[in-house]
């Protein structure tokens, strides 16, 4: 299976994940501040900010846009509980 | 000038003249004692408009709470026709200056509303109206009146994302939104008159703009160059003799409360307990004598019950990383510990250091509470905290010691990085 490393730069740790991962399913058991509200791409709490390797996550959905939009969310912003990692490495961090 | 002459010889309110062609059209509220819950205000408030005139056309500058619409539309009627309204510009859309803003475009049909280009995502959602057509502006757009042009200045986050000022150069007169504002009511209007209103201003600055001292200093980089006679801001005294000293203070302001005591190369880390029998006391100095090993982190004990909450406030301000050791009492972090954690929205704490620690009975909640809380704050919290089930032991003791090292380790950039697999998260 294709693997992928997110590296959290707010803790400083770097986890390698099966592609397909979501950053919310490893986020929080590894300590990071990346915050969330709904879980589910509704309400914008868990934007964060990926300072490498957005080439390597799922496309935004028109949903997951129009959250980011709404938020006045910032270039390579995502919402942790909607990317997906593809592969190859990845670096995020709360914003 | 006395309260007479913001009213006409019929009882009506009436527009106050900065120069021939602009004109004061706000509101006095002198009754109002809390501001947007977190400010008081002793005498009230001001909700600052302002009506501009051109060769072609006249500009309203902001407008009022919903409640004073009334003494805001007599106004602009007592200077302007509807008719004549060309162009609406709003620096901040928060209801204090957008109460009136439905009715005027109602009554002002032929006018064009310019907002800045992050109050878009703000106008709908506040106005609940859909159909609402704008032209949103950046540093450098302009709007001409003829003989009068309006600039406009991006200037976000003071104190909403959306705020913006907005220049008349021929006057040489700043619109400046609440930048430069206070909560303090007086009819005499002007800083050359009102009565002494510099705690209100000082007071007003530390409570609406302290958070947000970054974007003040790029706003103030904007503003500064520019020449200015006149600061007309949307909450208090128009600020027309020596407007220089307030863009001063703001600059002063804007920069570390506390002068430096730290060389460049250095770090600071402040280390907050209380402790009911002495152990969580006991960890915070293990973690304190861990944390003095690292070169060039200069570490900092505190007894939050020996301290009051807003000179602690200040040095958290400046400080790089924040360690705080709770006990647990009835499944929670104890109470001076929450009110010192909800004081912090004052200052701008993300991406500071965090840590926690603390000694417990039973299961020991607070200090994972308090790890969420610092993570709400937008800090970083590295190392998990630690917990030590009632007195702690001689390793327990080094455990701590460890842990103040760690920290001291992760603020010089001194750790490296940690690889994990998936599967072996629990």
């Amino acid at each position: 299976m294709a693997k992928s490393t997110i590296t959290f730069e707010d803790i400083n740790v770097t986890v390698t994940v099966p592609a397909g991962t979501r950053i919310i399913e490893v986020s929080e058991k590894v300590g990071s501040g990346i915050t969330y509200g709904c879980r589910e791409g509704d309400c914008g709490t868990c934007i964060m900010k990926v300072t490498n390797g957005w080439n390597h996550l799922t496309e935004p959905s028109v949903l997951e846009d129009k959250v980011l939009r709404e938020n006045m969310a910032g270039k390579h912003n995502r919402l942790a509980c909607q990317a997906q990692a593809l592969g190859g490495e990845i670096s995020v961090k709360p914003v | 000038m006395n309260e007479a002459e913001l009213i006409d010889k019929q009882g009506c309110p009436k527009a106050v003249e900065l120069s021939e062609s602009v004109h004061w059209i706000g509101a006095l509220d002198p009754n109002l004692r809390t501001f947007d819950i977190i400010l008081k205000t002793a005498n009230g408030t001001t909700y600052n408009a302002y009506a501009i005139r051109g060769s072609e056309g006249v500009a309203v500058v902001d407008t009022v709470k919903e409640g004073f619409a009334d003494d805001f539309f007599a106004r602009l009627e007592s200077v302007a026709d509807y008719d004549e309204i060309k162009v609406i510009v709003l620096n901040h859309l928060e209801p204090d200056h957008t109460g009136a803003l439905p009715e005027l475009m109602r009554r002002a049909p032929g006018a064009r509303l310019f907002i800045s280009q992050k109050a878009q995502a703000m106008l709908k959602a506040l106005l609940k109206q859909d159909q609402m057509s704008y032209t949103p502006v950046l540093t450098g757009d302009r709007v001409s009146l003829g003989d009068r042009t309006l600039e406009f200045l991006h200037t976000p986050y003071l104190h909403w994302p959306d705020t913006q000022c907005t220049y008349l150069s021929e006057e040489r007169m700043l619109f400046s939104g609440d930048v430069f504002g206070c909560h303090f009511c007086d009819n005499r209007l002007f800083n050359d008159r009102a009565g002494d209103f510099r705690f209100s201003f000082e007071y007003y600055y530390a409570h609406i703009m302290r958070p947000f001292k970054d974007y003040v200093v790029r706003a103030l980089d904007l503003i500064e160059p520019l020449p200015i006679s006149v600061i007309a801001p949307t909450h208090g005294p128009i600020l027309r003799d020596r407007p220089e000293r307030y863009i001063r203070r703001y600059r002063q302001l804007s920069g570390p409360s506390l002068e430096s005591e730290i060389s460049p190369e250095q770090k600071t880390l402040l280390i907050f307990y209380i402790s009911s029998y002495g152990n969580t006391q006991r960890m915070a100095e293990a973690v304190y004598s861990g944390a003095m090993q690292v070169q060039d982190v200069r570490v900092s004990l505190y007894d939050l019950e020996g301290g009051e909450i807003e000179p602690f406030v200040d040095l958290i301000e400046e400080a790089d990383g924040l360690v705080f050791g709770t006990p647990t009492i009835n499944g929670d972090a104890v109470k001076p510990v929450w009110d010192l954690l909800s004081s912090l929205t004052v200052i701008n704490i993300k991406t500071k250091l965090g840590g926690v620690f603390g000694s417990y009975g039973w299961t020991g909640e607070g200090v994972p509470l308090v790890e969420d809380r610092l993570r709400g704050l937008k800090m970083r919290v590295p190392i998990p905290g630690l917990r030590v089930k009632l007195i702690p032991t001689d390793e327990e003791l080094e455990a701590c010691r460890e842990f103040g090292l760690q920290l001291a380790q992760e603020l010089m950039g001194l750790r490296a990085r940690k690889v994990i697999d998936m599967a072996d998260l629990v």
